[in-house]
């Protein structure tokens, strides 16, 4: 399977990773040969096997649905490159 | 105050018992060393002398007042991928560069809660994506015992660290052998304990299904003694397990006599370099000599683990690197048109090119249509492995090949092409994706004086076992006592 530029510039829209135009001919070529490695498992017939996520096949556990956090929002804000408050501020999306 | 930089865990943790030195002298003693060579190995991202001297001051006061835990007072380092409150915490990452932890890892909290001193984050690959260390925002970390080359990767400054003697021992992560192969590119003893062993609350999520925490030291039996502090279930980290602790260091002394080691031949094809095979060949006999037999195996499906895992990993990470979106926390673009551009743009400047992309593959692989076609196929070949595995444990106690199929290699030889560098990882990735324990131990030197590791896989939570395999070959050998002259 090859990636062609349409496929670079699409999944990186869906990545919501900018590449200049200047970058796809040189992602579509690395990309192209881990794929290549990659589509080597293509070979195997797989049919009727449960795929597997776990070796122990754990099932999730439940917990009581009970408050366990606390408000810790200002410290929290502290990584935010813009905060004011108790907003975390983005450029305007609304008209 | 003399130290001995390089004594152990277990020599440390005497010396403290013993009162031939406080906390305080050893905390002081390594911050020392690491800052007279920090230009020269580039280990640590961060360094708070002030904090870890406070914590070795209360570990003194506590064992003053009668504590006498085992690991009270030692000093350890921590890959810069566990939070811990207070700390910066990079990932080795740009997008990260001034995060600061809001909360800590329930690994870091286990061993501080035992006592232990932490010294500083110590140097990564990029959100530990990476066999080289090649890939950190902050610079490549050097091989203490050649500067020229790779100390390995991710964990590179977590194995660089107690390799020159920075620390007695270190923390890694471990996704597709993380800790496995630079334990054995800087000659150490590195341990990925069965998935679920220890929590992963508060590490920075790569892979999620493969993500496992552990241990660098110079031996097994210190490996053990940390794995009893690090390890616990933990109930904020879903998959951690629920089981009662265990005492990783009860079996070390147990002979081998009928051990049975398993060889797959897809181990110790043509694709290992000359002087690894003959040094895991050496490292056997000594097994052998020790009472082990050798069983030969096979592991079919093996040959498919790195396709698997460059479709598993990449797609769990560019979920998971979803959250870096230059809003709550990270590195935010500065020029941008609107709230779309701000993300491509803050992504695209904070992630470095190998982060982009796993990314990249990953979203491919999970994008509409391709689902099946890739991680359900991957997860079925997951399954076909592990019951490779399964039939291989009929047979042996232990399954062992060499780590990596080539040794330390220079700065540069595989960043031009990352289908090289994946291979690199070719023997390790299956107990990541089986999820077994798999450690990595000294085995020998090739022509060019470079390290062999010798991996052990063991059945799932069976580390005291492949611990007390690794020691007692280590009271046999001393190639675990070899130094770098740094």
């Amino acid at each position: 399977m090859s990636l062609s530029t349409q496929d670079i510039e699409r999944i990186a829209h869906l990545a919501r990773i900018h590449v200049s135009a200047a970058d796809v001919a040189e992602v579509q070529a690395k990309l192209g040969g881990v794929f290549k490695l990659i589509d080597e498992m293509q070979a195997v017939d797989t049919t009727g096997v449960e795929p597997m996520s776990h070796g122990l096949d754990m099932v999730l556990r439940l917990r009581d649905d009970a408050v366990t956090e606390i408000n810790q929002r200002e410290k929290f804000q502290k990584n935010a490159p813009q905060a004011e408050a108790g907003y975390f501020l983005v450029p305007k999306v609304i008209e | 105050m003399s130290w001995n930089t390089f004594a152990t865990v277990a020599e440390t943790v005497a010396a403290l018992a013993a009162k031939q030195v406080s906390a305080v002298e050893l905390a002081t003693h390594y911050l020392d060393r690491a800052n007279g060579l920090q230009s020269t190995l580039n280990t640590y991202i961060t360094l708070d002398r002030d904090r870890t001297l406070a914590e070795a001051k209360a570990a003194d006061a506590k064992r003053a007042a009668g504590d006498a835990s085992t690991l009270l007072g030692v000093p350890i380092a921590h890959k810069d991928i566990y939070l811990i409150d207070g700390w910066r915490t990079t990932c080795g990452s740009k997008m990260l560069e001034n995060f600061v932890a809001p909360y800590t890892s329930t690994v870091v909290k286990n061993m501080s809660d035992a006592g232990m001193v932490t010294l500083g984050k110590l140097n990564m690959d990029e959100f530990a994506m990476g066999s080289s260390n090649e890939s950190s925002y902050f610079g490549t970390v050097k091989n203490p015992w050649d500067v020229s080359r790779v100390p390995g990767g991710s964990s590179g400054g977590s194995a660089a660290a107690v390799a020159a003697g920075l620390t007695p021992a270190s923390t890694g992560t471990d996704t597709g052998g993380s800790i496995r192969q630079p334990a054995m590119f800087c000659n150490l003893t590195g341990l990925k304990p069965t998935y679920g062993v220890c929590s992963r609350f508060g590490i920075v999520a790569y892979a999620s299904s493969l993500d496992q925490a552990g241990p660098f030291a110079q031996t097994a039996e210190d490996c053990a003694l940390l794995l009893n502090a690090m390890a616990g279930f933990d109930a904020h980290d879903a998959t951690s397990l629920e089981r009662e602790r265990e005492n990783y260091a009860r079996d070390l002394a147990k002979p081998l006599a009928g051990l049975r080691i398993g060889l797959p031949k897809e181990f110790f094809g043509k694709g290992v370099a000359p002087g690894i095979a003959k040094a895991v060949d050496s490292a056997l006999e000594v097994y052998r000599k020790l009472g082990a037999v050798t069983v030969d195996i096979s592991l079919p499906n093996v040959k498919y683990s790195v396709p698997a895992y460059y479709v598993v990993a990449p797609a769990e990470a560019s979920s998971n690197l979803s959250r870096f979106d230059g809003v709550r926390y990270g590195h935010r673009a500065d020029e941008f048109t609107d709230l779309l551009d701000m993300y491509k743009r803050s992504r695209a400047e904070g992630f470095g090119a190998e982060v982009k992309r796993r990314i990249l593959i990953g979203t491919y692989v999970l994008s509409h249509g391709y689902y099946d076609a890739y991680y359900l196929q991957a997860g079925k070949l997951r399954r076909l492995i592990a019951e490779d595995f399964k039939r291989a444990y009929e047979v042996c106690d232990v399954v062992m090949g060499p780590t990596a199929p080539e040794t330390a290699f220079p700065f540069g030889a595989k960043t031009d092409d990352p289908v090289t560098m994946y291979l690199n990882d070719i023997f390790t990735v299956v107990a990541n994706l089986t999820g077994q324990p798999a450690l990595s131990h000294p085995c020998g030197t090739d022509e060019n004086g470079q390290h062999v590791g010798m991996q052990i896989i063991g059945n799932y939570l069976d580390e005291a076992r492949m611990l007390n395999v690794a020691h007692q070959f280590q009271l046999a050998t001393d190639w675990h006592k070899r130094h770098p002259s740094i």
